[in-house]
C-alpha cells in the first residue's frame, strides 16, 4: 500500500473516532493516539526525508493536511465537547437558592451608651471644641469647693456623695474637669469632657453609676446668647432640624446666670399624639428638659488661680447633660436597668 | 413648696389659668412641678353653701340618722338626711348640695337614706379637706353669713395650688408673700404692701422676770420675743385652718396655728413657748455640750454635739434652735402666757445639725438657707396681730430684741456693657432699672449704668454683678435671646492622637463581631474570692468607699473579667450562649503615695460558644477556645499597630494549660490571655468554655501613639516576593513563637515574614518531638530576588534554627 493511502486509511480511521468521542477525556487520547509523539502520522511525516525524493513531495504534503484536518476536527469536536460538559456540571452545581445564606463574619456593636457618647462628641468636635477625660476619683476641692459650693452645699451629704475618705469623693459630676481643663489650657478653650459619674441614687428613675457630657467655653466675649446658639445646633444635630430649645432660668452653685435647657418634643404635636391622648414622652408638656447650663461663675474662674481667668478678663459658658437621658430620648429606652443589665438582645438592638 | 393661689392673691393677682401662671413663673425661674387642686372642685363649688338647721328630728327607721330641714337660701328650705351626733336645729353648717364635687372627687347626687330623700349633705371638716375632726359636722360662727351664701366665699376650701419646686438660693420665696412678689415681677399685676405693714409693736426694751441670754451671737445674729398673757389655747378659725390646709399643713391649736400660718406667710420660722414651762423665765442661746441629750416635740431622743446649738431654760435645754421645740416647754390646751420667739440662725450650721440628727423640718428648711435678721419682726408684727384677734392675749409693754437687724445694705454697680456683654444683647437701661424695682431693688443711675441697692431678703443670694445681670435676664426673659456662635478664636475641634487611637481600638472589635458592653464599676471583695485571687494579689488593692449603698457594691473594680463575667453569666441564663463581648473602661487601684485612685484605661474581651450560629451547611461551627481569643488580640495589634505576644503564664483564675500572658514589644506584661478556669466558670454558673483577655489599654496606646497615625508609604508591590515553605523538627516544648523569633532574627533583612502554617506529631517524628512547617516570605525593596537570594537565607534560617534550638528540617 502507497504511503499516501495509508495516511488516508488513518486520516479515515481518525475522523470516526474523533466523530464518535464522547468526552474530553476520551478525544484527550486520541489526540495522543493519532497526533502523540508515538502516533503513526507524525512519525511519517518525520520519515518524509528517508523517502525517495519523487515521493517526498506527495508523501509530505498529504501527511501535512492530514495532521491539520485532524488538529482541527479535534479542536473543534473539544469545544463542543467542554460546551456540553460544562452544561452539565452547572447543572450537576444546581442549588436550592431559597435556602438560608452562610452568615458573614458577625458584626458587633458599641453600647448604645457608647455610641451615644461618640455622637456627642462627635456634635461639638463639629462645633470647635476638643475632647478631655479625667478621674473619676475626684477631690472635694475640684467636685465641690472650686465650683462654689457653700461648705453646706446639700450634695456634699454622704447620704448623696460616696466618699472614699473626708477630701476625696467619686465625682458626681463631669463639671469637676471645668477647672482642671482650665489649669491645663490658656483660654481660648473650647472642651467637652464625657465620663462616668456617681451619686448615691438607686431606684427606678437612678442609678449610682451614670455618664454626663461637661461643655466649657471660654474666651474673652462669650456670651448667654452663644451659649443658646451653641445649644441650638448641638439639639439640633441629635434630635432633628425642626428642633427647638427654650431657656428657663435656674440655679447651679457654679453658673451665673444659670438656665435649664428644653428640648422641643418630636414624638407629638403640641403633645397630644394621633388619637388624642397625651404624649407619653414629654407628658403632654411639649418639652423635655435635656440640660443644666450657665454662664461660668466667676468664683469659678478665679479658682483656676491663673491670671489668664481672670473673671475681668475672660468669661464663659458651661453645660452638662447626661448621656443616659439623651439615649432614652433617641431611642425611646424606658428604663435605665437595660443600660447596665447588657442583655444581648437589648444591645443587637442598637448599631 | 405649696402655692395656694386663692391665699396668693390676698396680694398679688394670678391670673386666669393656674397653668398660664406656671409657665410665666417658670419662663423667671421658678420651677412648677405640678398644679393641684385643694377642697372642693372648681365645678360645681357653688353648690356648697352656708345652711341654718330649722328643724332635726330623728329618722323614722334609723336610730343613728336624723331628718332635718336646712335653709339654704331658697324659697323652701332643704330636707337633708344627717349622721352626724351633734347636728341640732339652730346651728349654721355648710351644706353640700347635689352637683358639688368633694376633694375626693365624688360628685353629690340627691339620694335617699333608709327611704327619705336627702338634698345633700350637711359637711365634716375632713370631708371638706380642713383637718381630720370626723366626730361631728362642721358648725360655723351664728353670724358667719346668711343661708345660701357660698362657702367658698368665707374661707379659701377650694382653691388651685402651684406646687413649687425652688431653689436652694430662694429662702425668701419660701413664703406666700415672697411668691406674690415673684409673681408682681413676673406678670407685673400690682403687689399689696406686705401683711407685716402698718402692725405697730410694742418698743424694745426688757421685761421683768424674763431673762435672754445669746451667748453664741455668731450663730444667732438676732433673737426677738414678744410676751403674751391671758392666751386662751382653743381651735382655730375655719379660714386659718383652710389656708393652713390648702398647704399641707395639720391644725394643730389656735397659737401653733398662728405661728405655722405666719411662717408660710412670711418665710420666717416662729417658736411659742409655754411661758409657764420655761424653767425660771430665762432662755440662754448655747451650744451643746458633746453627748447632750434633749427630747424633741416628737418625742424622740436626740443626741447632740458641740457645734449644735440649743436653748436653755433654768433646767436645761428645751429647744434645738432653728429645728424643733422640745417636748417640755410646748404649749398645751392649759397654755395662758405665750413667749413668741422668732430669731434668726446660721444657714449653714442649721443645714449641718439638721444632716446630723437626719431631722427635717418646715423650719431647717427655710433657716439653713440663710433668713435675713430683718424678716425676724416682720414675723413677729403678722403674728402679733393674730395672737391678738385670735388668742384673745394681752402684750407685755417691750419687745426683746438682741442683736438688730443685719448689715447695711450693698451697693453694686451694674455696668450696662456688663449686662450685654455676658448676655449677647443688650437690654435698655430703663427695662433693667424697672424689672429690679419690681423686685424691690434700689435703684440709681449711675455714669455706665445703674446703682442698685439690694433689699435684706436677698442679701445672701445677690452679692455681685453678675448675680444681677442674672436677676434682669431672668425676668427679662432669658428664652428671648438671640441664638449666636462664639467666634471660637483659634479653636479646631479634633481628637487627641489617643482619642483617635481608643475609638480605632474599639472599632477593630467591633469589626470582628464582638457587642461592647458597660458594667459596674462597683465590686465586693467576694469577687476577688471568687476569682480565686490570692491575698497578696494586686488586684484586690482595691478604693474602698467609706459609705457603700451596699456590700456588694463597696469596692470599685480593678479588673473587667469579673464584669464581663457578670455579663456572660446573665446572657447565658437566659438562653444566650454565644457571646462575643468586650469593654473598655477604668479600673481603679488605690494609690498609697496619692489619695486619688490609680485609674487605668483598661480592655477586656470575653468569647464563649459558636462564633456565628449552625446553619444547614455548617451545623457544628467552632466554639470559641483560647485561640480564638488570641485572634481577636492580634487583630487588635495589627490595628493598632503593635507588637502583642504571648507567651505562658499562669493567672489563678484562668485554665493553668491554657493562659498567657500579653507582652507588649517583647518586654511590657500589658495583660493576660487564656480560658477561665472551670472552677471560677463554674461560680459565675457558666458551664462551657469560656476564653477571654484583658490588656491595660492606656499603656497599649501610649506606645501605639508613636507611629500608629504616622502610616508612611512602603514599597511593596515594585518587585514580587519569593516564597517558601520550611518544615523541621524539633522538641516539643520549645514554644512556636521560639521557633518563629529565631528564623526572623536569622532571615536577615529579606524575611519580610514567617510564621507557622502547619504542626505534626505522631510516629514519624518521634516520641517528644514535633514537626512544626513555617511560611517564608522573602523580600527585597530595590530588586525581584532570585531563588539563590532566597535560598541563602533560608540556609541561614535552618543553621540558625539547629544550632539554637536543635531542630532538624524534615525531607
Amino acid at each position: 500500500m502507497a504511503v499516501t493511502d495509508r495516511i488516508t486509511e488513518i486520516q479515515a480511521e481518525a475522523e470516526q473516532a474523533i466523530a464518535a468521542a464522547g468526552s474530553t477525556a476520551e478525544l484527550e487520547e486520541l489526540r495522543v493516539r493519532f497526533l502523540g509523539r508515538k502516533a503513526e502520522l507524525p512519525n511519517l511525516l518525520r520519515g518524509v526525508a528517508d523517502l525517495p525524493p519523487a515521493e517526498r513531495g506527495a508523501v509530505g504534503k498529504a501527511a501535512n493536511m492530514a495532521r491539520q484536518a485532524l488538529e482541527g476536527l479535534i479542536a473543534q469536536r473539544e469545544e463542543a465537547l467542554a460546551g456540553a460538559e460544562l452544561d452539565a456540571q452547572l447543572e450537576r452545581d444546581r442549588v436550592d437558592i431559597t435556602l438560608p445564606g452562610t452568615p458573614a463574619q458577625p458584626v458587633g456593636s458599641l453600647h448604645v451608651l457608647h455610641q451615644t457618647w461618640r455622637e456627642l462628641e462627635d456634635v461639638f468636635l463639629g462645633l470647635g471644641f476638643t475632647v478631655m477625660d479625667g478621674p473619676e476619683v475626684e477631690t472635694v476641692h475640684y467636685n465641690f469647693d472650686a465650683l462654689n459650693h457653700d461648705p453646706q452645699h446639700p450634695a456634699r451629704a454622704w447620704t448623696d456623695t460616696f466618699y472614699v475618705a473626708d477630701d476625696v469623693v467619686l465625682r458626681t459630676h463631669t463639671s469637676p474637669m471645668q477647672v482642671r481643663a482650665m489649669e491645663a489650657h490658656p483660654p481660648p478653650l473650647y472642651v467637652v469632657i464625657p465620663g462616668r459619674v456617681y451619686r448615691r441614687d438607686h431606684d427606678a428613675t437612678h442609678l449610682p453609676q451614670f455618664h454626663q457630657v461637661e461643655g466649657l467655653a471660654v474666651d474673652e466675649d462669650i456670651t448667654l446668647a452663644d451659649l443658646k446658639g451653641t445649644l441650638l445646633s448641638f439639639a439640633r444635630t441629635v434630635f432633628g432640624d425642626e428642633r427647638q430649645i427654650r431657656l428657663r432660668p435656674h440655679f447651679f452653685p457654679f453658673t451665673e446666670p444659670s438656665v435649664e435647657i428644653d428640648v422641643s418634643c418630636s414624638n407629638c404635636k403640641g403633645g397630644s399624639m394621633k388619637d388624642g391622648s397625651r404624649c407619653p414622652v414629654c407628658k403632654g408638656t411639649t418639652w423635655l428638659e435635656i440640660l443644666g447650663a450657665g454662664m461660668v461663675d466667676p468664683n469659678v474662674l478665679r479658682a483656676v488661680g491663673a491670671d489668664a481667668y481672670d473673671p475681668d478678663k475672660v468669661q464663659g459658658f458651661a453645660f452638662g447633660m447626661g448621656i443616659e437621658r439623651i439615649a432614652m430620648l433617641k431611642h425611646g429606652i424606658p428604663d435605665l436597668r437595660l443600660y447596665i443589665e447588657n442583655d444581648v438582645r437589648f444591645l443587637e438592638q442598637f448599631g | 413648696m405649696r402655692l395656694p393661689l386663692a391665699w396668693l392673691s390676698e396680694y398679688v393677682h394670678p391670673g386666669g389659668d393656674p397653668w398660664e401662671l406656671a409657665d410665666a413663673l417658670s419662663a423667671t425661674g421658678t420651677e412648677v412641678a405640678g398644679v393641684d387642686r385643694f377642697g372642693i372642685k372648681a365645678e360645681g363649688f357653688e353648690h356648697l353653701v352656708v345652711g341654718k338647721v330649722l328643724t332635726a328630728e330623728q329618722h323614722p327607721d334609723a336610730d343613728r340618722l336624723k331628718v332635718c330641714t336646712v335653709d339654704v337660701g331658697e324659697a323652701e328650705p332643704a330636707q337633708i338626711v344627717c349622721g352626724a351626733p351633734n347636728v341640732a336645729a339652730g346651728q349654721t353648717v355648710a351644706v353640700a348640695r347635689p352637683g358639688t364635687v368633694m376633694p375626693d372627687g365624688m360628685k353629690l347626687k340627691k339620694a335617699k337614706l333608709r327611704g327619705v330623700e336627702s338634698q345633700g349633705m350637711i359637711v365634716s371638716e375632713r370631708e371638706l379637706g380642713l383637718g381630720d375632726d370626723h366626730s361631728g359636722i362642721m358648725v360655723l360662727p351664728d353670724d358667719a353669713a346668711s343661708p345660701g351664701t357660698f362657702v367658698a366665699e368665707l374661707f379659701e376650701i377650694s382653691t388651685d395650688v402651684l406646687e413649687l419646686e425652688l431653689t436652694p438660693n430662694r429662702p425668701d420665696c419660701l413664703g406666700i408673700y415672697g411668691m406674690a412678689r415673684e409673681v408682681h415681677a413676673s406678670n407685673g399685676s400690682p403687689l399689696t404692701p406686705p401683711p407685716w405693714t402698718g402692725v405697730e409693736l410694742p418698743p424694745v426694751g426688757e421685761l421683768d422676770g424674763i431673762t435672754i441670754d445669746v451667748q453664741v451671737p455668731e450663730l444667732c445674729p438676732r433673737f426677738t420675743a414678744l410676751v403674751y398673757d391671758d392666751v386662751t389655747i382653743g381651735p382655730s378659725p375655719h379660714w386659718l385652718k383652710a389656708r393652713l390646709a390648702a398647704c399641707g399643713q395639720r391644725s394643730i391649736n389656735n397659737v401653733v396655728d398662728i405661728t405655722n400660718y405666719v411662717m408660710l406667710l412670711t418665710g420666717q420660722p416662729l417658736h411659742a413657748f409655754d411661758l409657764d414651762r420655761v424653767a425660771g423665765g430665762t432662755l440662754v442661746v448655747r451650744t451643746a455640750n458633746a453627748g447632750e441629750q434633749i427630747t424633741t416635740l416628737d418625742d424622740e431622743v436626740r443626741t447632740l454635739d458641740e457645734q449644735m446649738v440649743v436653748i436653755d431654760d433654768a433646767d436645761g435645754p428645751t429647744s434645738i434652735a432653728g429645728v424643733m421645740g422640745g417636748a417640755r416647754s410646748e404649749v398645751a390646751d392649759t397654755t395662758t402666757r405665750v413667749l413668741m420667739e422668732v430669731a434668726t440662725w446660721i444657714g449653714p450650721n442649721i443645714n449641718r445639725t439638721s444632716w446630723k440628727l437626719a431631722l427635717r423640718t418646715e423650719a431647717s428648711g427655710r433657716f439653713e438657707k440663710g433668713l435675713a435678721p430683718e424678716q425676724t419682726l416682720e414675723a413677729q408684727a403678722v403674728a402679733h396681730q393674730l395672737m391678738l384677734e385670735l388668742t384673745g392675749a394681752t402684750v407685755r409693754p417691750a419687745l426683746i430684741d438682741i442683736g438688730g437687724p443685719g448689715p447695711d445694705p450693698a451697693v453694686i454697680r451694674l455696668r450696662s456693657a456688663r449686662v450685654e456683654g455676658l448676655l449677647g444683647t443688650s437690654i435698655p437701661a430703663e427695662r433693667q432699672e424697672a424689672i429690679l424695682r419690681s423686685l424691690e431693688f434700689g435703684v440709681t443711675p449711675a455714669e455706665d449704668g445703674l446703682d442698685v441697692t439690694v433689699p435684706a431678703f436677698r442679701r445672701l443670694d445677690v452679692t455681685r454683678e453678675a448675680d444681677l445681670v442674672e436677676e434682669v435676664a431672668r425676668i427679662d426673659g432669658v428664652d428671648n435671646l438671640p441664638a449666636t456662635l462664639p467666634a471660637r478664636r483659634g479653636a479646631a475641634g479634633r481628637l487627641s492622637p489617643m482619642q483617635r487611637l481608643r475609638r480605632r481600638a474599639e472599632d477593630a472589635l467591633v469589626g470582628r463581631g464582638l457587642r461592647g458592653i458597660m458594667g459596674w464599676s462597683f465590686t465586693n471583695a467576694g469577687v476577688f474570692d471568687r476569682l480565686r485571687l490570692p491575698a497578696d494579689d494586686p488586684r484586690r488593692q482595691a478604693v474602698a468607699l467609706a459609705n457603700p449603698m451596699s456590700e456588694d457594691h463597696a469596692l470599685l473594680r480593678t479588673n473587667l473579667v469579673a464584669s464581663l463575667l457578670d455579663v456572660a453569666a446573665h446572657n447565658v441564663a437566659r438562653g444566650a450562649r454565644d457571646l462575643r463581648l468586650f469593654e473598655r473602661g477604668a479600673v481603679y487601684f488605690a494609690d498609697p503615695d496619692d489619695k486619688l485612685a490609680d485609674e487605668h484605661d483598661q480592655l477586656g474581651v470575653l468569647l464563649t460558644g459558636r462564633a456565628a450560629p449552625p446553619t444547614w451547611n455548617d451545623g457544628a461551627p467552632a466554639t470559641a477556645d483560647v485561640f480564638a481569643a488570641k485572634g481577636v488580640l492580634e487583630a487588635l495589634a495589627t490595628r493598632l499597630r503593635v507588637d502583642l505576644s504571648v507567651r505562658h503564664a499562669e493567672q489563678p483564675f484562668l485554665h493553668p494549660g491554657r493562659c498567657g500572658e500579653i507582652v507588649l514589644n517583647g518586654t511590657d506584661v500589658v495583660g493576660w490571655l487564656g480560658e477561665i478556669h472551670p472552677l471560677v466558670a463554674q461560680a459565675w454558673e457558666i458551664d462551657q468554655t469560656v476564653a477571654a483577655f484583658e490588656l491595660d489599654l492606656g499603656a497599649v496606646l501610649a506606645v501605639a501613639v508613636e507611629h500608629a497615625l504616622v502610616e508612611e508609604y512602603e514599597d511593596v508591590t515594585s518587585f514580587p516576593a519569593v516564597r517558601q515553605d520550611l518544615a523541621v523538627v524539633i522538641d516539643s516544648a520549645v514554644p512556636a513563637a521560639d521557633v518563629v523569633a529565631a528564623a526572623r532574627k536569622a532571615g536577615g533583612a529579606l524575611l519580610a515574614d514567617a510564621g507557622v502554617f502547619d504542626i505534626y506529631e505522631g510516629e514519624q517524628v518521634g516520641e517528644g518531638k514535633r514537626s512544626l512547617a513555617l511560611h517564608l516570605e522573602f523580600r527585597a525593596p530595590d530588586r525581584t530576588l532570585t531563588d539563590e537570594d532566597a535560598d541563602g537565607a533560608r540556609a541561614k534560617i535552618v543553621a540558625a534554627l539547629t544550632e539554637q534550638l536543635g531542630a532538624v528540617q524534615r525531607g
